[in-house]
């Protein structure tokens, strides 16, 4: 939801001895292998969510409507963490939702990337009116609190996942081509730039293979945030009703359809809730290194 | 100085008309009729529906009917709402507000509590302190807040029962707006009970709007003040044998807080964002709510003037923001 | 200046607020902000809950707690022989409201019935089109223009409905809320000042309460109408705290923060029910929710297909899901509370080996369809889309596979109104007027093809009888057409009928003299606190 302005410095070309260094600064910084630990974890149980899920997640047993978590004087040993109010077993749907968030983060990030990219690199490359053009529709995306702005969207294609997920990248995207066209700019003139330009390399080439590496660093922080900031609003909207749709295990959406169960049921609000928050910090943390490993800002003190 | 505001303020001329044409044709292209969304569950006969496309300019080509929006626009016409047939200006400034305060009174909660964390993580970097503010400021920044109302809510209005669930104000204090700032006007009634109800309620939807404002501004400050403190003036200082709070005070906290006062500003369009999640669970009856039940009642004429509306504030502010910190930080004109 | 008008004017009303301590304030945590406060053209509960039955009177009004037509503003009525004039005779001395806005200088007189109904009627009354965009969606959807001729003014208090054709009916939707009686002198009055936009945001009646404020989306506050025709009420302020969620409206209600709430979220009923500061008053209700089948469309054209996914759905399971036991199974299209409701009729059985037999027989094998699911709560369905989950999932056991489709509310119901919709539609109804001609003709008359028959079904047996059954007087008589019409519908099935909902209506212990409406509306007046 937050924008945490990332210093536009090059790392120099990844080597060997590149990947080394960035460990190096990376494992310093604890919070970020135990959010790479749970993240890595997360990744595991969305691929492997069929074989890991007791049950299937969308199996209605009608005789255990809203049972209670095992610990509960009331559970039942079929439901470690209960059941939803058509008798689901809640914890095979969210190990599935991981599926679906994780999902959402890398769809939103690749999509915003993919188009934040080309008209970052084109703005700051070619200047003048394209630079103007590209620049002022951004100004026009920002200037909307980004959730109405995706909810406005999401009313106009239908509420969905997908639109969700494609009104979330549309929203976020800008903030990549603000990055990107800043260290396009920066980098345009540089020497390396101008002798690659001289040897004949293509306006192309030169954005892709030339310009480009070199703004990698903060671009990685700001698909990590990107990533985190994409399963939060799709859970919000999903929470508004207009993300996933029901009976998709997707946590916000489950949130949203149990919420009348929060003083009756509070197992069905409280567990999908936490799920995000779990992701979402584990997401931010691994942020956080990054910025810490690739901003030699930082490595100074 | 005034050049730089001019020129500002000369780039915002083509973002404003691009951010009315968004307004505009997000809402022509809105799914369903705006003349069906009037009618109820009894449907309009055909006769009724030709003579109402008519009277709304439904029926003229669209560039017409965006043009005769803008130029309603100038004048100061919003449109008629579609639901409640009251101006949407006037709803707009009657509720507008109750979010602005929600709002404010997030903020200060973020910047009194986020400041002075980030600072002392800061000094104390690596103490528990820090490492234990720090885990909560990224526990904050990463909470889905609609879910942390709910469980606030449960906690401290259901089972504690120390604040109010919902509302402004308590309902036996009967106070005819008169700023709309529902701290403002009991004070301005001189009625302290009614001031003490109206904080009370503000309580829960405040910490729940400015737990992200809060995180945000304490990694920011923190971070801030461990450049400065490691910049070679304060180093100077140091070395001078100046005492290390005098340090903090007079020479790093300046400087560090350029770039939060320039972090608060950017968390307005976020704050507006945020405050329709947050009424929509206190029902707080502020704009962001009004915006989620036109756009679920297809008031279209609210949509389209509300979304034009609040687009033009979030500039409105950047554009102050700005123009402060240009102010604060010279350096920024030339560049 | 205007700053400290205001802030005089408020201090004054605090102090009489402060002096009146004792008044007996009753606060109604309602579910929605009304539209405005002008009962013709609006359409929602909500809306009538704030106006019509605060503001406003009536000709005649249902009992309370009943959907009998008793008098109000008219002390009697006499029907002609050939059913085409009903004269109603008014109360005399009845009083119009008077508040800070408009000071009343007569009593109801037969003009101002002529005008609230020919506002509604006469598009050359400078009132028809006196809001930007407004139609009198209940004055046309109950087809007043087509049974009404003429309404006379006979003298100051005899008032004359001449109508083109006799219309049982008739009385009863006199009883509805649009039917509420407006002040013709103070319409004049904003008339002449060119502010008839007020009508709407100041309004004027002869209710048990008059309008005090409204601060938008967040609270409307009455007081009793001391002159009002059937006494002055108990409580003396009524104020509607309007809270969206139900949730947060049962916490509330329990913190004490409201005295009485309508419509609670089936699963906070048993919460309230346990508190022991609060009674839970409960109701059937007058409504249906059901599932239209397309029988123009193949294979729902097959009553066989219609009977065997009917068959396989666990009805039971869903009662219990999704009404939590605040419903109960429905067996015709009219809730059993109503006259003329068929107690012979056979409830639907759960059979999924019989559906499939049923299904085999009628050559269906591979059968994927569009499930339709409201996107909103309903009194008559509180959640569609758990119900579309649960009918998913039944029907998947018997080899039929169903998607489960949404739109927006309204565009929800323009689809579901066109001829070719596929797959079956969930929807429902909550009763106007108590009438059973309001479930049968409204939902399954040809007629309402394209309006609200989204079955498409229209069957010449059973349109016959309710047609005639709207034109008899006789209500014994017209027992037996409908039960005659209720046999027809359940062998034809073409629709699931699937529950009546049961309504809940929480409040404090304290709170005497409430009774509910089976039309599902929320009145105030007789209401009490008891000390």
């Amino acid at each position: 939801m937050s924008q945490i302005q990332a210093t536009p410095t090059p790392i120099k070309a990844s080597t060997g001895a590149g990947f080394r260094e960035f460990w190096h600064y990376f494992a310093v910084n604890r919070g970020a292998v135990i959010g790479l630990v749970v993240f890595t974890l997360l990744v595991l149980i969305a691929i492997f969510a069929p074989l890991l899920a007791p049950h299937s997640p969308d199996q209605q047993y009608r005789d255990a409507i809203l049972t209670p978590p095992i610990w509960d004087a009331m559970g039942d040993p079929r439901f470690l963490l209960g059941t939803d109010p058509v008798g689901r077993d809640m914890l095979s749907r969210l190990i599935h939702g991981a599926r679906y968030s994780l999902f959402i983060g890398l769809f939103v990030v690749v999509g915003a990337l993919f188009v934040g990219v080309i008209l970052g690199v084109l703005a700051g490359y070619f200047g003048g009116w394209v630079d103007a053009m590209v620049m002022r529709v951004m100004d026009i995306i920002l200037a909307f609190p980004s959730l109405l702005l995706a909810l406005v969207l999401v009313a106009i294609l239908g509420p969905g996942l997908f639109n969700a997920m494609v009104a979330i990248a549309i929203v976020l995207q800008p903030h990549f081509a603000r990055l990107v066209r800043a260290a396009v700019m920066a980098e345009k003139n540089r020497e390396y730039v101008m002798a690659a330009k001289l040897s004949g390399a293509s306006h192309i080439r030169l954005m892709l293979v030339t310009i480009l590496p070199n703004c990698l660093g903060p671009l990685i922080v700001q698909a990590t945030l990107s990533f985190s900031n994409a399963i939060l609003d799709a859970a919000a909207l999903g929470f508004l009703g207009m993300g996933a749709q029901p009976p998709t295990p997707e946590w916000g959406t489950m949130l949203a359809t149990a919420r009348e169960f929060i003083l009756r049921a509070p197992w069905v609000v409280t567990f999908p809730g936490l799920a995000i928050l779990i992701t979402v910090l584990a997401i931010n943390l691994i942020g956080d290194g990054l910025r810490d490993a690739l901003d030699p800002k930082l490595k100074r003190s | 100085m005034l050049n730089y505001i001019l020129r500002r303020v000369a780039l915002i001329v083509p973002t404003i008309i691009g951010i009315s044409l968004c307004a505009f044709f997000f809402v022509r292209v809105l799914p369903g009729d705006p003349i069906l969304a009037m009618a109820g569950q009894h449907g309009v006969t055909p006769e009724r529906y030709e003579i109402l496309r008519e009277q709304f300019g439904y029926n003229l080509p669209i560039w017409q009917q965006y043009f005769n929006y803008l130029g309603s626009v100038l004048q100061g016409n919003f449109g008629i709402s579609l639901a409640t047939k009251r101006p949407v200006l006037t709803e707009f400034m009657t509720l507008f507000p109750a979010t602005i305060e929600l709002a404010l009174v997030a903020m200060i909660f973020a910047v009194v509590v986020g400041i002075p964390a980030g600072i002392f993580a800061a000094v104390k970097r690596g103490s528990w302190f820090d490492q234990v503010t720090m885990g909560i400021a990224l526990t904050g920044y990463s909470m889905p807040i609609f879910w942390w109302g709910l469980l606030l809510i449960i906690f401290f209005s259901g089972y504690l029962g120390w604040t109010p669930v919902s509302g402004r104000i308590a309902l036996t204090f009967f106070l005819r707006p008169i700023t709309g700032f529902m701290l403002i006007d009991t004070l301005l009634y001189g009625n302290w009970a009614a001031f003490v109800s109206a904080l009370r309620h503000l309580i829960l939807p405040a910490v729940v709007l400015g737990t992200i404002p809060l995180a945000v501004i304490a990694r920011q400050t923190r971070s801030a003040m461990l450049e400065v403190l490691g910049e070679d003036y304060v180093r100077t200082a140091r070395a001078k044998g100046l005492s290390p709070r005098r340090v903090v005070n007079v020479h790093a906290l300046r400087n560090a807080l350029i770039p939060v006062i320039t972090t608060i500003g950017l968390q307005v369009g976020l704050l507006l964002g945020g405050a329709i999640l947050t009424e929509t669970i206190f029902s707080w009856p502020g704009i962001g709510k009004w915006m989620i039940d036109s756009i679920s009642k297809r008031d279209y004429v609210v949509v389209q003037s509300g979304l034009l509306l609040i687009a033009l504030i979030v500039m409105a502010v950047n554009l102050l923001v700005d123009v402060l910190y240009a102010v604060i930080n010279p350096r920024i004109r030339v560049k | 200046m205007k700053l400290m008008k205001t802030l005089l004017l408020a201090t004054a009303m605090v102090a009489v607020a402060a002096g009146a301590a004792q008044a007996k304030q009753l606060v109604y945590c309602s579910e929605a902000s009304p539209a405005h406060f002008d009962p013709g053209p609006l359409t929602g509960g909500n809306d009538f809950d704030a106006t019509s039955h605060t503001i406003y009177s009536r000709l005649v009004e249902f009992a309370p707690g009943g959907t009998e037509v008793t008098p109000a503003l008219a002390e009697s009525w006499e029907i002609s022989e050939d059913g085409l004039e009903i004269t109603f005779h008014l109360r005399p001395g009845t009083k119009f409201q008077t508040t800070d806005y408009f000071t009343p200088t007569r009593d109801l007189t037969a003009e101002d019935v002529v005008f609230s109904f020919e506002r509604q009627w006469k598009e050359d009354n400078a009132w028809y089109a006196y809001l930007e965009g407004m139609t009198w969606d209940y004055f046309q959807g109950m087809d007043m223009p087509k049974y009404l001729k003429e309404i006379v003014a006979v003298d100051d208090l005899t008032v004359k409905f001449v109508l083109n054709e006799p219309n049982a009916p008739m009385l009863a939707n006199l009883a509805m809320d649009f039917a509420s009686i407006v002040s013709k002198e103070y319409a004049d009055k904003l008339e002449a000042e060119g502010n008839m936009a007020a009508f709407s945001t100041q309004p004027v009646g002869n209710g048990p309460f008059q309008f005090v404020d409204y601060q938008l989306d967040t609270v409307i506050r009455y007081a009793a109408f001391p002159e009002y025709w059937g006494g002055k009420q108990p409580i003396d302020d009524l104020v509607f705290a309007i809270t969206t969620d139900p949730s947060v409206r049962a916490q509330r209600l329990i913190a004490g923060e409201c005295d009485i709430m309508p419509y609670p979220a089936p699963a906070d009923i048993a919460t309230l029910q346990a508190d022991p500061n609060l009674t839970v008053m409960e109701q059937e209700g007058l409504n249906i929710g059901y599932m239209s089948y397309n029988v123009t469309e193949a294979p729902f054209d097959n009553v066989k297909v219609r009977k065997a996914l009917t068959m396989a759905i666990d009805k039971a399971a869903i009662i219990e899901a999704v009404y939590q036991g605040a419903g109960q199974d429905a067996k015709n299209l009219i809730p059993p509370t109503m006259w003329s409701y068929d107690n012979e009729t056979a409830a639907d059985v759960y059979d999924p080996e019989g559906a499939k037999a049923l299904l085999a027989e009628a050559g269906v094998t591979e059968l994927t369809t569009d499930l339709w699911a409201m996107p909103v709560s309903r009194p008559y369905n509180p959640n569609a889309q758990r119900v579309a989950e649960l009918i998913q999932a039944d029907w998947a056991a018997v080899g039929v596979t169903a998607n489960i489709v949404t739109y927006e509310w309204t565009e929800y119901r323009e689809r579901g109104k066109q001829t070719d919709r596929k797959g079956p539609f969930q929807i429902g109804w909550t009763g106007d007027n108590g009438d059973p001609d309001n479930f049968f003709a409204t939902l399954f008359s040809c007629a309402a093809i394209g309006v609200s028959n989204y079955s498409m079904w229209c069957n010449d047996e059973f349109e016959a009888l309710i047609q005639e059954a709207k034109t008899t007087p006789d209500q014994a008589k017209r027992t037996e057409l409908y039960t005659k019409a209720q046999e027809i519908f359940k062998a034809e099935e073409p629709a699931m009928t699937l529950a009546h909902s049961r309504v809940f209506m929480p409040m404090k212990k304290t709170i005497t003299g409430y009774a509910m409406s089976p039309l599902g509306n929320h009145s105030f007046k007789g209401v009490d606190i008891a000390e």
